[in-house]
């Protein structure tokens, strides 16, 4: 279909839909819902939630993660570590267990797609925050943490700051003025990877990452 | 063949079906009971629906300035709009694109409309590799086949039928009934798919016009894979799916997935606005959305059939349904099946060829129930069982009306309007009924296929009535 065709297909379709009696319908009254929680409520509602589809959820002080990563990550067997460019990329660069292989995600992707896809065990980043209702991860990828770092990677360990979590995410997107500056990509990831398209059995790991571990810095 | 020939024979070779008919049995009950656990405060879920309700209606009111809306804001963020008035100007559309960007494989996510425009066989009739990435469609690709049902295409197929498939085309990869290993099997199939595709398809769950907004549900991952590791991305979807607001994304998100598959959210909500700027570093160097009217701008003239047009394809009244969990969705013969199917199908496709579907309906109301956005399925199938015997009966632009139209059934009914509107007539019609009741015919057509015929008493009530000293009437 050339250009010419293609802008009769919008004039007609633009036509018929104007050359109709529709009554007018009134405009939906605003959702913002506030259930008032706590902290630590909200902690623990999000921490139900991504547990209730196999997310793994871990509290600590908020100086403590990098600690527990190099403790945890060799005694699970996972040494190729994909890192993005943010401060806190950097300080576990700086303070990372030796046994650890760190990848930086410092490329743009045509020029290591197969290694990316290959060769990472785990990819590490920020959150913009989570949603309690829904147990829910808020991420902006930016060129500092780009997209695949938190969907190739077949574990998928996220930092989430216990004070940036909100009620639910219509909060979040009043709170945080979505509607003003939507990045490229914007997500919401609500536990790892899953399936139910055989006969509705859940099975996990499917195409995104088969592990999410959730760190809240409190 | 007649389209009630064919759709009676569709129907009869899946009753003889017992292994999918087991299949959506479970199934659907399943999917009813965790829809149901999701809601557990009625009011809650009331309030919520005229939520939805209120936000599809409005948008579907403002369509036309809507789309002009998200047409220029995608502009502006960079993401090129085409439109399209039929499904072959859609897929030639993509094949363009592809053609022009030198894209030979592509991986898809799920989408329907795609599935309306028969893309993948247009496009492998052009030496493009089509894969479907979602588990159902993959398997569903794998054998040849239409989706089932529009949230879970595969699941007229029990494991055993997707371990003999998996094992027939991926010999090498070893034999297994688990279900967990045919998850990673089929992981380990497309990741290399995904990694070395030149190109990604994938649908629109909704376009906020707004913010230029693409939104993508989904819980395996493929769908964002197919949107962000491939060069290219081309999104599909109809024009219906515009909204007005970002801010009305999250109550219709929060009912989609609880509707649908009973999950408070799926595993990934994914907003897309843009192509790669110049300082990311991976996404789709281009992205291209196809805006396909295909009948729905016709749908949309008639005030009380464009609530067709609210659906968000949830399949919750295909989950509840009655006729579907018997026959499954293969017998309907057409992309959409059930309720919303029998609404959607004969006005996309004409009642000429679909209007049947139409009686695939007790009018039990179960899936005006369950409709996250109230549409009223038993009234518009109701509508359209009337717009399909008589052509005269509204100003609609359906095709086909008066199709289904058959002489000696307009002639019983303008026989049977004779005789009871006029109580002289019924009292005649009665006496020769009770007296001449050896005369009755004993086949009447569907009516005796399955039960005996219909005798008259020899004498009517009335009469005994009369001999039992009641009053006359």
């Amino acid at each position: 279909m050339n250009e010419l065709n293609q802008k009769t297909a919008r004039d007609n379709i633009l036509a018929r839909l104007r050359n109709n009696r529709m009554t007018q319908s009134a405009s939906p009254a605003p959702y913002l819902p506030s259930y008032g929680w706590s902290q630590a409520e909200k902690i623990q509602r999000l921490s139900e939630r991504m547990q209730a589809v196999r997310g793994e959820v871990h509290r600590m002080p908020r100086t403590d993660w990098v600690g527990w990563l190099n403790q945890e990550l060799p005694k699970r067997k996972l040494h190729n570590i994909l890192l993005g460019e943010t401060a806190n990329a950097e300080l576990f660069r700086a303070q990372a267990d030796a046994a650890l292989t760190l990848h930086r995600y410092d490329r743009v992707i045509e020029d290591w797609k197969q290694d990316l896809f290959k060769q990472v065990d785990v990819g590490i980043t920020d959150t913009l925050g989570g949603i309690a209702e829904s147990g829910s991860l808020i991420l902006w990828p930016t060129p500092q943490e780009p997209r695949l770092l938190s969907l190739v990677p077949p574990v998928h360990i996220a930092l989430l700051e216990a004070d940036k979590i909100v009620d639910n995410f219509a909060q979040a997107m009043h709170q945080q003025h979505w509607s003003e500056h939507m990045p490229t990509n914007a997500l919401l990831i609500s536990g790892p990877s899953k399936t139910a398209d055989i006969e509705q059995t859940l099975a996990y790991g499917i195409h995104g990452p088969k592990q999410l571990i959730v760190l809240i810095l409190e | 063949m007649h389209q009630t020939e064919a759709f009676h024979q569709r129907i009869d070779k899946a009753l003889h079906n017992e292994q999918a008919r087991t299949s959506f049995r479970s199934t659907m009950s399943g999917l009813m009971q965790k829809r149901a656990a999701q809601f557990p405060d009625n009011d809650e879920l009331q309030a919520l629906r005229d939520q939805a309700r209120a936000i599809r209606a409005h948008a579907l009111t403002r369509q036309p300035e809507l789309l002009e809306q998200l047409e220029q804001k995608l502009t502006a963020n960079g993401i090129r709009v085409h439109w399209a008035e039929t499904a072959q100007q859609a897929n030639e559309i993509i094949y363009q694109i592809l053609h022009a960007a030198d894209a030979k494989t592509l991986v898809k996510g799920k989408s329907m409309v795609s599935e309306e425009t028969e893309l993948n066989h247009y496009l492998e009739q052009r030496n493009i590799e089509v894969l479907e990435s979602d588990l159902g469609e993959f398997i569903i690709q794998l054998a040849h086949e239409p989706p089932s049902h529009i949230v879970a295409p595969a699941i007229h197929k029990n494991v055993k039928q997707v371990a003999e498939l998996f094992h027939q085309f991926f010999p090498e990869l070893g034999y297994t009934e688990n279900i967990d290993e045919l998850t990673l099997l089929a992981r380990q199939i497309l990741r290399d798919k995904f990694a070395n595709a030149d190109a990604g398809i994938s649908g629109v769950n909704f376009a906020v016009a707004e913010t230029g907004t693409l939104c993508l549900v989904e819980n395996e991952g493929n769908g964002r894979l197919s949107t962000t590791a491939p060069r290219l991305h081309i999104a599909i979807t109809g024009i219906e799916k515009v909204v007005a607001k970002l801010s009305d994304i999250p109550p219709l998100l929060n009912i989609l997935t609880k509707s649908a598959t009973g999950q408070p959210i799926t595993t990934y909500f994914n907003m897309i606005s843009r192509p790669r700027q110049p300082d990311e570093k991976d996404g789709p160097q281009a992205v291209h959305l196809v805006l396909l009217d295909n009948q729905r701008s016709s749908i949309r003239m008639d005030e009380e059939l464009l609530d067709t047009l609210r659906c968000i394809r949830c399949g919750a009244c295909i989950n509840h349904c009655p006729v579907y969990v018997q026959v499954g969705g293969h017998a309907y013969g057409t992309v959409y099946p059930g309720p919303i199917g029998c609404v959607l199908e004969p006005q996309r496709l004409g009642l000429e060829k679909t209007g049947i579907l139409t009686s695939a309906c007790t009018m039990c109301g179960a899936c005006a129930e369950v409709c996250p956005v109230r549409i009223p399925l038993p009234k518009l199938i109701n509508r359209l069982r009337a717009e399909s015997v008589n052509a005269a009966r509204s100003e609609a632009h359906i095709n086909g009306k008066g199709s289904l139209r058959k002489l000696t059934e307009s002639q019983a009914w303008a026989i049977w309007r004779l005789l009871y509107a006029s109580p002289r007539n019924y009292r005649l019609f009665r006496w020769f009924a009770t007296r001449l009741r050896g005369l009755t015919p004993t086949r009447l057509g569907a009516w005796t296929r399955y039960r005996s015929s219909i005798k008259p008493a020899p004498r009517s009530l009335q009469e005994l009535a009369q001999q039992e000293g009641f009053d006359h009437e």
